[in-house]
């Protein structure tokens, strides 16, 4: 069957789309817990306060089952509960803020798999992007070996301090700058 | 200056391709101004890699969603203004597969084309009984449900006199997280289709009218609301790939 077209997120997803704890997918108080923060850029180089990533990957251990509870509600108000701080979804969603920042509290994944999948979506944006952060000590896998020496390094994070990573999401730029998307379809 | 609609419609009607068979739009679309810097420059890098962890994807369940999010019209004490709807369908995969348990999210301007969003301050009311958000969990069918208003048209800036046609924004996922869609669902015969620069991105002709919901009446209540059918159908990842991936 022919697939239903993609169109733009466009400006006015952030009352429905963000969740409280989008960002927050390491559980409560987890010693694994790593932080990874950065920006998204446009073509510019101008940071985009109207972009929402969303980050899916496997748990520490291995599994991509993932786990209900993301956007967990609270039946008494029909609001928002937030995550019960102990289950991993491997799922997050942030906006980004007024300087295109945006931050993520998740838990380092396996060696197996060293990398977050990331899906962009932005006013301007017509048909959402993939792309992945790589952890610095990642081995190069099959994808990477496929991707142009001087690009490759768009797909990793730097570790800023411990437990900390910096990864930019440019989605325009020349080829060492711009962020490498990828083709799932 | 901000272009006119004449030189935006004559934009669109150059990069028209009504027999092209393009899926998507490109993300390059000039007519859509803000597309311009919001693109990818370099070649997007095809991934085929049957270890993918995006052939796995996030779940949701009955802790996600409560059961009035599917109705936008009771999510405040009074009954919001507008023409009442029923918008229904199901979500499958290329193949025809239903996509079960997952999570769909819509949003919307209410009745007069305004969003309850602060940075949408153009002069039409806002319904103190309408705020424009639901979501639900598919059947095992595949098929979702929502009760809301119509939304109206409204105005934007990409050029002088630009007008959204009436839509309600779509969030779907797949059971792989590379089937990740956001769309938004038409009206059928709306006037404004011709000159919308984010509708007409999609250029194949055959794949615009994808977007754009049915009307029928036997999903119409007696006295209650009028009904819409439209079915999703996710893209990715290769169906090859995907039987390898699992």
């Amino acid at each position: 069957m022919l697939p239903t077209p993609s169109q733009t997120v466009g400006p006015f997803y952030g009352y429905a789309l963000p969740f409280p704890d989008g960002g927050v997918v390491a559980p409560a108080g987890h010693p694994a817990a790593i932080v990874l923060h950065g920006r998204v850029l446009d073509g510019d180089g101008a940071p985009i306060p109207d972009a929402l990533l969303e980050f899916w990957q496997a748990a520490p251990d291995g599994g991509r089952e993932g786990r209900p509870g993301s956007l967990r509600r609270d039946h008494t108000t029909g609001g928002y509960a937030g995550r019960d701080g102990l289950s991993f979804t491997g799922f997050g969603r942030v906006a980004t803020d007024a300087d295109g920042s945006w931050t993520l509290h998740t838990l380092a994944p396996p060696a197996e798999t060293p990398y977050l999948a990331v899906c962009v979506f932005a006013r301007g944006l017509l048909h959402h992007l993939f792309t992945r952060v790589y952890l610095p000590d990642a081995r190069p896998d099959d994808v990477l070996r496929r991707i142009p020496v001087e690009r490759r390094s768009t797909l990793f994070a730097q570790e800023e301090r411990p437990g900390l990573f910096g990864f930019d999401i440019r989605l325009q730029g020349a080829p060492h700058e711009e962020t490498v998307f990828l083709d799932l379809a | 200056m901000s272009p006119t609609q004449q030189e935006i419609s004559a934009e669109i009607a150059a990069q028209a391709a009504p027999t092209s068979g393009a899926l998507h739009p490109e993300r390059r679309y000039p007519p859509y101004r803000s597309s311009l810097l919001r693109h990818p420059s370099q070649p997007v890098v095809a991934l085929e890699d049957p270890d993918a962890v995006e052939l796995s994807g996030p779940v949701f369940g009955v802790t996600d969603v409560t059961e009035l999010d599917a109705d936008l019209t009771r999510q405040h004490h009074g009954e919001p203004l507008g023409e009442r709807i029923t918008v229904t369908g199901r979500v499958l995969d290329r193949n025809g597969r239903p996509v079960r348990g997952q999570l769909v999210e819509i949003w919307q301007a209410n009745a007069s084309g305004r969003y309850a969003h602060q940075r949408d301050q153009h002069p039409a009311p806002l319904d103190p009984n309408f705020t424009g958000v639901g979501r639900c969990l598919t059947d095992d069918e595949g098929g979702y449900a929502f009760t809301t208003i119509k939304p109206g048209a409204y105005p934007w800036r990409n050029h002088t006199n630009a007008w959204r046609p009436a839509h309600i924004h779509f969030s779907l996922f797949g059971t792989a997280f590379a089937q990740r869609l956001v769309t938004q669902m038409y009206f059928p015969g709306d006037p404004l289709f011709a000159y919308d620069p984010i509708l007409r991105s999609v250029t194949d002709d055959a794949a615009r009218q994808r977007l754009v919901a049915a009307y029928d009446h036997e999903l119409s209540v007696p006295e209650w609301s009028l009904g819409y059918r439209w079915d999703v159908v996710l893209d990715g990842p290769a169906a090859t790939w995907t039987e390898e991936g699992r």
